[in-house]
């Protein structure tokens, strides 16, 4: 029966679970270490993270991303420290989400959400500039009508999701070693990587669902 | 002959055939669009994929849209094209696909305005002839699509999908003899009638398929395949490996037409199946319903079971190579085809002459296994020879 076996697998599969799933209706869980669309950070009593140091703009690979530090002015400062970032663009054209920008930034001030579904038709859109890219008064990210916001994709923006996360290391496991971020406070540690760790895709802890 | 024509031709009658026309046109346009669909929600639920949802309820009208589409695509004329047989190419293989589905007959007979008619479009007394002659038509749009595109490829795509139509023709020709053989007639009607009633033992139905033995159907279904280039006989498109073969340089709505037809012959092969060898619209029929409705469903049913298995076959079976092809065309199925042609004719002779039926099936299947072995002994030897030549001729460079 060696020549009919085909058909009976064929027809089987007829009655399985489908492995497609209809995409822009459903989306599947996102890693949570996503490298999406930029996210400039504030402080929990809603101060600028960015310093204007413009390490970002030099470790870019891609060349994306443009910086102009300013002092902050004594009366009404914007940022902590004593400069703040006045000017910041990152060209979306040339952006490859490395997140080597996110890695080399000293303050955690940029980082990347989880969206990268935002096709814009114009050209000029493709630049976001500080506007866009500044959280807002409750801390969540600007939604642009071109982007497809979905729940969760503002999760994990701080210095948590950081490629070189201490949980490789033991000692770090279970340690914060990441500010507070507007709107969402400080981010709980993930959990250490044990023998029998979690499917990292069922674990989404529910935090900050109110947001997107 | 159709009862239509019995009392003379009138305004009446013409204006009846016009109808059926319009409505056997209607009907096939509108099951080639389902038809595609249904492959491609057959094929996708085989593959574990959800298939085309997004155009109309469960996608039903994903085959429209492609439609509407590919009418507003850029027409293309290659410039070294034959431009009047380029143009005329797509049509032969059309016309020729609707044609054939004319002297199927869908169901018993219907009265429209006191004029007696049979549910299909015509029953000329050489219907099968006419089956023929279409499939064999058909190939004439493919070779002069090939020819006609004044490029080489297209040439050499046409010329194999020709030669693989015209090997399975006779096997599939010989298999239908075996039918008409049994009939007695050339009409489709004629033949639906006689398989109606109890079969064998008094339980199986009286169709073609069981009371031929059952070679004659499995060798019109393969021949059959192969002759629409469905999978896995589809070398002529092959989608994977060439752009198309022939109609490679077609493009807009005469690219549609080479699927339509191609759509079309799935269809037409498979109500042609259903007529010769599964007793048409023959089936019970119950008070439940109007009596002209029964036939028509059992006619529909058989028809979606073939066609279901059309794409089962597509979904499961890998493509021939072209040896592979050529092989089984002419060293199986033609003698396979002739043996058990003869073999029913010398039971028909016996059964008028009053012989013995066992003895004449003996000697036959003895005949028959004599002439196949010798025609296995003269394949091998010709294989054995060549090999044997292209070694000295390896050996003499």
């Amino acid at each position: 029966m060696g020549y009919l076996e085909g058909f009976a697998v064929t027809l089987r599969q007829m009655f399985r679970p489908r492995v497609t799933i209809p995409y822009p209706d459903v989306k599947r869980p996102k890693p949570e270490r996503f490298h999406g669309r930029h996210v400039l950070g504030r402080y929990e009593d809603g101060m600028e993270k960015c310093i204007g140091c413009e390490l970002c703009a030099g470790v870019c690979p891609a060349r994306c991303i443009y910086v102009r530090g300013a002092d902050n002015p004594p009366d009404d400062p914007v940022s902590p420290g004593e400069r703040y970032g006045f000017v910041y663009e990152i060209n979306y054209l040339r952006c490859i989400h490395c997140d080597l920008c996110v890695e080399a930034c000293p303050t955690e001030a940029i980082t990347e959400s989880k969206l990268f579904e935002f096709s814009f038709t114009d050209r000029r859109d493709a630049i976001y500039t500080k506007t866009e890219l500044l959280v807002d008064d409750e801390g969540h990210p600007r939604h642009l009508p071109w982007e497809d916001w979905r729940a969760g994709d503002d999760e994990h923006t701080s210095a948590w999701m950081r490629a070189t996360s201490p949980s490789g290391v033991a000692a770090y496991e279970g340690r914060v070693a990441w500010s507070g971020e507007l709107g969402y406070g400080v981010r709980a540690p993930e959990e250490g990587q044990t023998a029998e760790r979690r499917d990292p895709q069922a674990t989404e802890t529910p935090e900050a669902t109110d947001a997107g | 002959m159709d009862p239509l024509f019995s009392n003379g031709v009138g305004l009446a009658v013409v204006l009846i055939v016009v109808l059926k026309v319009l409505v056997t046109f209607v009907f096939l346009l509108v099951s080639v669009l389902l038809m595609i669909w249904f492959e491609r929600k057959i094929i996708s639920d085989m593959q574990n994929r959800i298939g085309p949802n997004r155009a109309g309820p469960w996608g039903l009208l994903q085959s429209l849209a492609d439609g509407i589409k590919i009418f507003f695509k850029e027409d293309l004329l290659p410039e070294q094209a034959d431009a009047a047989v380029f143009r005329l190419a797509p049509y032969v293989s059309t016309v020729t696909a609707f044609a054939a589905f004319a002297v199927i007959p869908v169901g018993g007979s219907l009265s429209i305005a006191g004029h007696d008619t049979f549910l299909q479009l015509a029953d000329p007394p050489v219907g099968v002839l006419f089956l023929l002659a279409m499939s064999s038509i058909a190939v004439y749009g493919v070779m002069l699509a090939g020819w006609s595109s004044g490029s080489k490829y297209p040439l050499l795509g046409s010329v194999r999908a020709s030669a693989q139509m015209v090997s399975y023709e006779a096997a599939m020709g010989l298999s239908v003899v075996a039918v008409v053989l049994a009939a007695g007639t050339l009409s489709t009607h004629a033949i639906v009638l006689d398989q109606a009633g109890r079969g064998p033992g008094g339980i199986l139905p009286n169709w073609n398929v069981i009371t031929l033995g059952g070679v004659p159907f499995l060798i019109y279904l393969i021949a059959a395949t192969a002759e629409i280039n469905r999978p896995p006989f589809d070398l002529v498109e092959a989608e994977q490996e060439l752009v198309g073969g022939f109609f490679t340089e077609y493009s807009s709505v005469r690219f549609a037409l080479f699927y339509l037809a191609e759509f079309m012959n799935t269809i037409t092969v498979s109500a042609v199946a259903v007529t010769l060898f599964f007793g048409g619209p023959s089936g019970p029929v119950y008070s439940v319903l109007p009596r002209t409705f029964w036939p028509i469903l059992w006619f529909f049913l058989k028809l979606l079971v073939f066609l279901f298995c059309y794409v089962w076959l597509r979904a499961s079976v890998p493509r021939f190579r072209y040896d592979q092809l050529m092989d089984l065309g002419w060293k199986r199925l033609i003698p396979a085809a002739l043996f058990w042609l003869l073999l029913i004719a010398a039971i028909q002779i016996g059964r008028d002459q009053g012989w013995n039926p066992s003895l004449v099936l003996g000697v036959g299947v003895l005949a028959g296994l004599a002439v196949m072995g010798a025609l296995a002994l003269a394949v091998r030897t010709s294989r054995l020879r060549a090999d044997d030549e292209a070694q000295s001729l390896e050996a003499s460079r």
